[in-house]
């Protein structure tokens, strides 16, 4: 399967002409991508590019083919005949953390990791994510909180260089979800995979990407580069914000936002030390 | 007076006191004569019968060999239930072939084919084994075929996302998932397998726990039958504590049994 993907995007590439100018190559690359189930086109032509160590955010209503897209992702949906580049070196955390509740956390990490030291390395990524305590708990005795930061755990001890959240924090708590921002945050500084985080949460967005993509009715409707530093993003925020729920199809009047970007940004930096 | 309604309260809701009472009724109705022997022996001559038959060691020979046949019988029933569950289970094309002649064969009552297994195997240990072995295929390749169909598909899809081959996901994933249907099934397919052992041992047994009973029946000694019936539940009860054996350490996973 994951061969099967990369000859069919490094053949797809080969058919481009050898004069045009090749831009630095991105780690994702979809171009005029289209799924549909029967009459019902859920991903319309869509072009995609994702470069090495970006965080990207994708934004969109139930039903856009958010999940759509990042199955295809994950690889775990088939794609024939189709222009798609998908690092091997992927993982995927989703919104139900999807531990086997018949192995030990550890083992949960460890699943399907090969070579030597396995328990060592599933180990030292729980210890990085705030676990250690827990490598032989039981995934059903763990928190909702507990259990995500497992899955993060999981995806991370591979090294991927493509690292897929599928609303990753929409079934936790407020107060969990900053600490989980945050946590995120650190992960990504100290790993650099590219991230892409399905999230159907503006302020989540805006406080953790570098970029915004609005998928709507399986186009991308918008595209935000977000310029200020993670936590100084409250001006940048406000007028990003509007735009962003505009693109959703929700106004909201002037006056009534919530500063939620702000606080959820600077919180993220501020609890860190509560995670671990 | 506080402490005598203490002690009422205790004995009223204590759940080993009605048996108790039944046995003592019992006891006093063939002492009294109002149970006859021939058609009910008394507890206590129950007990001194069943004393008896363990020294003498008529009673450990025949249990042995009825459970060797129930265990002979279990052994090769439930490895072919899970065989055929695996098959059924883990690809449509083996869900197309076995699937629909199996809940064909559930319709036919096991026991009604034992002139059928008379004629074709005789009358010695082969039909009552075939018996057991054919009774207990059923309860866990059910169990077992529905208990991998229920696998949550998305743990399926999350351990396919981390590249695990269809042999890992089979082995990581839907085997330890249909685990606990697996030993429901071992479970009816247990007492099943006791169920049709007393039926089989009526077959011309010359040994066994069946062969003893027939034998009691002759010479009316009521007390060496139950002895018999003593033996079969305790052989149930055996299994069933067999099985939690296996799910305690098995299913170590589960909310109930965790220990956070």
């Amino acid at each position: 399967m994951k061969a099967q993907l990369t000859y069919l995007a490094f053949h797809a590439e080969a058919t481009v002409t050898p004069l045009a100018p090749r831009a630095p190559r991105g780690l994702v690359r979809l171009r005029k991508f289209t799924r549909r189930f029967g009459t019902n086109t859920v991903i319309d032509a869509l072009d995609l590019d994702i470069a090495p160590g970006e965080f990207v955010a994708l934004l969109g209503r139930s039903g856009g083919g958010k999940t759509t897209l990042l199955r295809t992702l994950a690889g775990l949906d088939e794609v024939v005949g189709q222009d798609v580049q998908v690092p091997s070196s992927r993982a995927v955390v989703f919104q139900d953390a999807r531990l086997l509740p018949w192995k030990k956390v550890w083992r949960n990490v460890a699943l399907g990791l090969k070579g030597p030291n396995v328990r060592a390395r599933a180990e030292a990524a729980l210890r990085e994510v705030g676990l250690g305590h827990r490598l032989d708990a039981w995934p059903l005795t763990l928190s909702g909180g507990e259990a995500q930061r497992v899955a993060l755990a999981r995806a991370l001890v591979r090294e991927p260089e493509l690292l897929l959240l599928d609303e990753p924090f929409a079934a936790l708590d407020a107060l969990t979800r900053v600490k989980m921002h945050g946590l995120v945050l650190d992960l990504w500084r100290a790993h650099r995979p590219a991230v892409l985080m399905v999230t159907h949460d503006v302020d989540e967005a805006i406080a953790l990407a570098d970029r915004i993509l609005v998928l709507d009715a399986g186009r991308i409707v918008a595209e935000e580069r977000l310029i200020a530093e993670r936590g100084q993003r409250g001006e940048e925020g406000r007028g990003l914000r509007q735009r962003l729920l505009g693109y959703l199809g929700c106004d909201v009047p002037q006056g009534e936002e919530l500063s939620a970007v702000d606080v959820g940004a600077s919180f993220a930096h501020s609890v860190q030390e509560g995670v671990a | 007076m506080s402490l005598f309604t203490h002690l009422n309260k205790r004995l009223a809701f204590s759940h080993w006191l009605s048996p108790l009472g039944f046995l003592a009724l019992w006891e006093l109705g063939s002492r009294t004569g109002v149970i006859p022997e021939r058609t009910l022996a008394a507890p206590s001559s129950v007990l001194v019968t069943l004393w008896s038959m363990i020294v003498s060691g008529e009673l450990p020979e025949n249990l042995a060999v009825s459970f060797g046949r129930a265990a002979a019988g279990l052994v090769i029933g439930v490895s072919i239930g899970i065989t055929l569950a695996l098959v059924a289970g883990l690809s449509k094309k083996g869900e197309a072939a076995i699937d629909p002649i199996i809940q064909i064969k559930r319709t036919i009552p096991t026991l009604a084919l034992t002139p059928l297994f008379i004629v074709w195997f005789g009358i010695g240990e082969t039909p009552k084994i075939a018996l057991i072995a054919f009774a207990s295929v059923f309860p866990v390749y059910l169990n077992l075929y529905a208990g991998i169909r229920g696998v949550d598909v998305r743990l399926i899809e999350g351990a396919r996302s981390f590249g695990l081959s269809k042999g890992e996901v089979i082995w990581h994933v839907i085997l330890p998932g249909a685990m606990p249907a697996l030993l429901t099934g071992l479970r009816y397919s247990l007492s099943v397998s006791i169920l049709v052992l007393v039926v089989a041992e009526q077959i011309n047994a010359s040994a066994g726990l069946g062969y003893l009973v027939n034998n009691a029946r002759d010479f009316m000694r009521t007390d060496i039958i139950v002895v018999c019936l003593l033996v079969y539940a305790g052989l149930g009860l055996g299994a069933d504590a067999l099985v939690r054996a296996i799910e305690n350490r098995a299913l170590a996973w589960r909310p109930s049994l965790v220990k956070a």
